[in-house]
């Protein structure tokens, strides 16, 4: 079922009047209520009615985190506070997290995005939502909420953890459609073989998947272990949250991106040059109806392809292939956005601590584990074993607070820390995924 | 009154007791004492040698972290009893043991005890006030 076919379904030409019209829109608005962005532009030499088509947007200065930074906390925001309803921020304590509002129609437009998200993967009004993100600063639980909502589903906001409970509300309360990261759907199947519980007790039909990477392999395990239809949805709280795009049920393959609301090219990371579809690349994406935080061309660091085919769902919109991997070195770990950086800040906040570090991430069964290996310098090198070990918990205590994700610190002689070409090597990632890009693209860790 | 010791962090791999054995072997280094104290991911090596600034030399230079700690070693009667003694007067100034290990003497029959204490110069008073043999570094990296 397609949730707005109106814009959904536009034809193409039609669609591009409305991107270029709503593109112009918000550049005007951009130019005039944001001074960063009019500083950028002014930098670039280019102002608002210069851009004449949608292909000009290759003449406008990129957005990247970086600004986030630069403009901390609420910088880029395009409204007086008053109209910010809500807001959302990137985890962590280290350094600058990327802080995000929006307005009452921005949460509107939202829940409408993460209802055709949920449509498309197969939602309809009398399934029963079992939401499985963690609800808080984090967009992905908050997101798919008010579309369930809206699409008018029954929700069942039971956010992330506790399995064992999850399985338990599963079964009791009779979930149809499971929404999570990929990788704990699979841990859910597990704990649900430990239990001697088969998915036919459950009602389970259809699962939402995303804020990780995942293969088609583990779509395939996913389904068959939970005997549900996955499909793969993409955003991030930079440009909304979850809800830019996602798959149709029909076709399972790439998603479909909503264009009446963002605008999106694959760009050479190294150039910075758009490439033409069917091109992998960097995804970059224009926000067209955003008022709190309009973003123009942001650099997702994401890598992907835009292609258009025919899709069996009828839907018109734009597709991006499954991300598979990024531009820069940040890691996704149980759904948890971090970058080495963040833990090399932690490190360093704890007195005494060499930046000789190791981040190691492997998955244990289904789920992510991310070990730190901090080398055991002779300035945290106690003869006493309980001053060892209080140093221990204080450094884990300090990068969980910091990661906002669970992580086992190692203690380890300064020689084990592998080093490539006298180059710390920071992250060991064991896991197993998605890997076909070009490998020139693939920044090493 | 204060004997250096030598600390050594050690992952929990196999070989690794082994290959801090063969770098003081190798360089003719005799260990006098040791204890290994170990948790489920890395334990603390702690040794008193007769050359403790070449064990500390060569041990860094194979890549250890290495730390020297001052304990104190005692002297007590090879017999029943000869621990306790010790530790009555300890224990009734209220002075914490944080670690300790032990080896005979043979030829003197004789025991030695190495203690780590929080407050070592307060452990001293107590020990010397109840006549109990304290032995000097020198004394105990020739033994």
């Amino acid at each position: 079922m397609i949730f707005e076919p109106e814009y959904e379904c536009m034809p193409l030409d039609e669609l591009k009047t409305l991107q270029l019209y709503r593109l112009k829109k918000q550049l005007r608005r951009v130019y005039e209520k944001v001074k960063p962005y009019r500083k950028k532009m002014e930098e670039a030499g280019i102002k608002p009615e210069d851009i004449k088509s949608l292909e000009d947007t290759k003449y406008l200065p990129f957005t990247t985190k970086d600004d986030f930074r630069e403009n901390y906390p609420y910088g880029l925001f395009a409204t007086p506070m008053e109209e910010i309803v809500r807001i959302h921020s990137s985890s962590g304590t280290t350094g600058k997290p990327t802080v995000v509002g929006y307005t009452k129609r921005d949460l509107e437009t939202w829940a409408t995005l993460t209802a055709r998200i949920l449509s498309a993967g197969g939602v309809r009004k009398n399934d029963i939502v079992q939401i499985a993100f963690g609800y808080g600063l984090f967009t992905g639980g908050f997101g798919l909420h008010y579309g369930a909502e809206k699409l008018g589903a029954t929700v069942i906001p039971v956010s992330s953890g506790q399995t064992k409970r999850q399985i338990m509300i599963m079964k009791d309360y009779g979930t149809t459609a499971l929404v999570c990261t990929p990788s704990y759907a699979l841990h859910i199947a597990e704990v649900l073989e430990e239990m001697g519980i088969s998915p036919d007790e459950l009602k389970l039909r259809v699962g939402l998947f995303g804020a990780e990477p995942w293969t088609e392999n583990m779509r395939q395990e996913i389904e068959k272990r939970l005997g549900i239809t996955a499909t793969d949805n993409y955003g991030l709280s930079e440009v909304m949250g979850p809800g830019v795009s996602g798959e149709c049920i029909e076709a399972k393959s790439g998603l479909h991106i909503f264009e009446d609301h963002f605008y999106a090219e694959v760009i050479n990371p190294e150039t910075g040059e758009p490439l033409p579809e069917g091109e992998w690349g960097e995804l970059v994406i224009t926000t067209l109806t955003k008022e709190a935080l309009p973003l123009i061309r942001y650099r997702t660091r994401d890598i992907t392809k835009l292609y258009r085919e025919k899709c069996p769902c009828g839907r018109t919109l734009v597709k991006m292939a499954k991300p598979s991997g990024r531009t820069d070195d940040m890691l996704i770990v149980r759904g948890v956005n971090i970058f080495p950086s963040q833990v090399e800040e932690a490190l360093l906040e704890i007195e005494g601590i060499s930046p000789h570090y190791q981040i190691v991430v492997d998955r244990k069964g289904y789920l992510d584990e991310m070990e730190v290996w901090v080398e055991a310098s002779e300035k945290i090198f106690f003869d006493s074993m309980r001053k060892q070990k209080e140093l221990l918990d204080t450094i884990t205590e300090h990068l969980q607070q910091a990661l906002g994700v669970k992580v086992k610190v190692k203690l380890v002689e300064p020689k084990t820390l592998e080093r490539t070409a006298g180059k710390a090597k920071r992250v060991i990632d064991r896991r197993d995924l998605p890997k076909y890009v070009p490998e020139k693209y693939l920044k090493e860790n | 009154m204060k004997v250096e010791q030598i600390s050594v962090f050690l992952e929990n791999k196999a070989g690794r007791l082994a290959e801090v054995a063969q770098i003081l072997g190798e360089n003719g280094i005799n260990i006098r004492a040791l204890s290994l104290a170990d948790t489920t991911d890395f334990g603390i090596l702690r040794l008193i040698v007769n050359d403790r600034k070449k064990a500390k030399e060569v041990l860094k230079n194979a890549g250890f972290t290495v730390g020297i700690t001052e304990v104190i070693a005692v002297e007590v009667d090879d017999q029943p009893g000869g621990l306790s003694k010790i530790l009555k007067p300890l224990a009734d100034n209220e002075i914490n043991v944080e670690y300790m290990y032990a080896f005979v003497e043979k030829s003197r029959n004789k025991a030695v005890l190495i203690f780590k204490f929080e407050n070592i110069d307060k452990a001293i008073e107590v020990l010397k006030a109840n006549n109990i043999t304290i032995l000097e570094g020198e004394q105990v990296y020739n033994l």
